[in-house]
């Protein structure tokens, strides 16, 4: 393995700090930290359908947990973290053939990530409700 | 400091003709996953509150099942290449990433082997 010389000994390039804060650089990070939420919260999909194949009993005190205001709180910031890892990946899709780099539609790419993922989620919560019939 | 010079220090540890394998698999499952996912959300949102018997009639039918197995490979492939990126970021020490890299394996493939047998244990009963 290479040795690694001493990180001073070479120039560095500024961290993020030194930077003025942008919409895509935003958007860039949110990608990244909601990718690393979904990761941990395939969790919570393997724990309901482990519930769900194993009795009633315990599927009920799985749901129930998820139903509960902490549970709801949990499965909101999943859904909108899923959502918004979603529309950051198709604005990725779209760079990869080459198209979508001029300054003003990367700003409309990365607010219509933000405002799109927000208003989505609140549609999918919508329609759960709706569906239930609790609107 | 090493006498070696840098093209000495990498040769033999150049590519292995797998440079463009990460990032292809990396974009073939998001678009899978665009797909999978909506068919998850939808899934979710109109069984929302529905009882025992009810889940299980749902999850365990084959067209549902089959499109759970799908979204579990794809999304497990997915999670597990883009957490290895951020290993590779933010992990300096050599110990560490190594034991990061391993762990992430390690957990996806945990969730993965759990989320699959859940799902046939659903489909076949039992």
């Amino acid at each position: 393995m290479a040795k690694y010389r001493n990180p001073a000994d070479r120039p560095l390039s500024p961290h993020l700090q030194i930077y003025r804060f942008t919409m895509t650089m935003m958007m860039s990070i949110a990608h990244r930290i909601s990718g690393a939420v979904l990761y941990f919260g395939t969790f919570l999909l393997a724990w309901w359908l482990i519930a769900a194949a194993s009795s009633e009993r315990y599927f009920n005190e799985v749901n129930g947990f998820f139903g509960s205001n902490i549970g709801r709180f949990i499965l909101l910031g999943y859904s909108w973290a899923l959502i918004h890892h979603m529309l950051g990946g198709m604005r990725h899709l779209l760079w990869d053939t080459g198209a979508g780099f001029e300054k003003k539609t990367l700003d409309i790419l990365a607010w219509g990530t933000l405002i799109g993922s927000v208003l989505l989620t609140i549609l999918v919560w919508f329609l759960a409700y709706w569906a239930r019939g609790h609107l | 400091m090493s006498m070696q010079t840098p093209l000495g220090r990498v040769r033999g540890l150049g590519p292995a003709r797998s440079g463009t394998s990460h990032f292809w698999w990396q974009r073939l499952t998001a678009v899978a996953n665009i797909f999978l996912t909506l068919f998850l959300l939808f899934s979710i949102v109109f069984h929302i509150g529905d009882d025992y018997s009810a889940v299980r009639a749902y999850l365990g039918s084959p067209f549902v099942s089959i499109g759970l197995m799908l979204f579990i490979l794809s999304v497990v492939f997915h999670m597990y290449l883009g957490f290895k990126v951020i290993v590779e970021d933010y992990v300096q020490h050599e110990g560490l990433k190594i034991l990061f890299l391993m762990g992430n394996v390690f957990f996806s493939i945990f969730i993965g082997f759990a989320c699959l047998f859940a799902v046939l244990k659903l489909s076949f009963g039992g």
